[in-house]
């Protein structure tokens, strides 16, 4: 599954591990995640980030 | 304005700011704070880090005692925060490095900061990347939000010294350069309070950068923060380790931390009458009224206590604007493994208490106890349930405690 990069610090959400903290179970695809989840390092939305390559 | 060394051929080249109270606008360093920058002298010099602009001059005079700014080879940025980049436009002009070393995301910041950046020679390094500078070495790696996303730590393997940047330090101005010199007491409280306001929200990531150095192996024999004394030695590098561990698990503690403001004395006569409720089932706190103490210093005070409660009178159907500042100041520090409980007086409508309440339990506290609200003047009755509402949430604490050590 693809991981996602947060732009602004750096953090990569990846689906195998999902967010814990934000209940979000591991297998969640990013695309899922609901538009209100923020990158649980700094605080950023989901439109900064990008497909991590 | 000499420079100290450090280890055979590295020196402090930095400025000590004894005048600094207000510490980049939103804590208080009632101690002052220095901006410490280091030099390597070697087949190629390597300067790590600046200072704040205004000691441009006095880093400069103590780097001239040993050598000529334009002898620098190379810059290491490991942060670009304007406290420790401040003299970098200077400083590059001078000195004409032949590169200006940062990580992937201090590109970005540099290039956000500086106008000129687009001619400097900036070279990009990654976690894991080394350079060879002549008999020694310097390895590099990212500590992402550590606290900002291009914070970086540099190693040097052949001196065993790590330079750490914001990590490990502490607000204190003295002549003193290392930690050995001053009273351990000294030393731990800086190191809290700085921990406290500045990195507690990334304690993640300070698991994460510990267990990395770790699993790595590094040998470490001197920490060199870029604020405060250096741990020098083996002992009191391992010192600032485990400090940085403990602070960042939030292990709960014993101890209760009450927070308040009042306006007709009512709702500070209830915060006294919790502490000798928490006192009579053995647990101790500190009262702090907003009016005389400092967020910062409230933060400060968190890190030793796993129970905080809060108290502000309602006041036009709100929070106290003193309490309404410390618990958005404390929700951004995000603060982990704590209970909470909230009291107040109020005279017709009472809303206060709810929104203090809530607050706490947004910050993913517990609140094991119902919150106390008392009309006008609390009376012996009134205080007697505050008293009351103490003893819980102190044997609340004892259990959270006691389930904590039970499940380590």
């Amino acid at each position: 599954m693809q991981k996602y990069v947060c732009k602004l610090c750096g953090y990569v959400y990846d689906p195998a591990d999902g967010d814990p903290d934000q209940n979000i179970a591991p297998g969640t695809k990013f695309e899922d995640l609901p538009s209100d989840w923020v990158c649980p390092v700094c605080g950023a939305g989901k439109e900064d980030f990008e497909p991590d390559n | 304005m000499q420079p100290v060394e450090i280890k055979k051929d590295i020196f402090w080249v930095g400025a000590v700011d004894f005048e600094s109270r207000d510490f980049h606008g939103y804590s208080l360093s009632p101690q002052g704070t220095t901006y410490n920058c280091y030099v390597v002298k070697d087949e190629k010099n390597v300067l790590f880090d600046t200072v704040k602009h205004e000691f441009t001059p006095t880093m400069l005079c103590r780097l001239s005692k040993l050598m000529d700014p334009a002898d620098i080879d190379y810059i290491v940025v490991n942060h670009v925060e304007l406290d420790h980049s401040g003299s970098l436009p200077q400083l590059i002009a001078m000195c004409r490095p032949e590169a200006v070393i940062c990580s992937p995301m201090g590109q970005k910041a540099i290039e956000a900061h500086f106008k000129d950046w687009e001619q400097w020679p900036i070279k990009v390094v990654k976690s894991g990347d080394s350079i060879s500078i002549g008999k020694r070495s310097v390895c590099f790696l990212e500590t992402r939000m550590l606290h900002w996303p291009d914070s970086m730590f540099s190693y040097i393997p052949e001196d065993r010294l790590l330079i750490s940047n914001d990590a490990f330090g502490q607000n204190i101005a003295s002549t003193e350069r290392f930690s050995d010199e001053l009273d351990r007491a000294v030393v731990e409280h800086a190191m809290t309070e700085y921990y406290h306001n500045i990195v507690l929200p990334y304690s993640p990531q300070v698991l994460k950068v510990l267990d990395m150095i770790e699993a790595a192996g590094m040998d470490i024999d001197m920490i060199a923060p870029d604020h405060g004394l250096i741990f020098r030695g083996k002992k009191e590098a391992e010192y600032a380790l485990a400090a940085y561990r403990r602070y960042a698990e939030q292990k709960t503690q014993k101890r209760a931390v009450i927070i308040y403001d009042t306006m007709w004395h009512s709702t500070e006569k209830m915060a006294y009458a919790i502490a000798e409720g928490l006192r009579s089932v053995g647990v101790e706190s500190r009262i702090m009224d907003l009016k005389h103490n400092h967020h910062s210093r409230v933060m400060t005070e968190l890190a030793r206590c796993g129970l905080v409660i809060v108290g502000s009178p309602t006041h036009n159907n709100g929070i106290l604007p003193h309490v309404a500042a410390m618990l958005a100041y404390m929700k951004g520090l995000r603060p982990k493994n704590r209970i909470g409980g909230a009291f107040g007086s109020f005279g017709w409508s009472g809303e206060c208490v709810n929104a203090i309440s809530q607050s706490l339990s947004d910050m993913g506290m517990e609140l094991p106890v119902e919150a106390v609200k008392n009309k006008y003047v609390p009376g012996h009755e009134a205080l007697a349930q505050c008293a009351e509402m103490g003893k819980m949430l102190g044997q609340a604490l004892i259990d959270k405690c006691a389930a904590d050590s039970a499940r380590a």
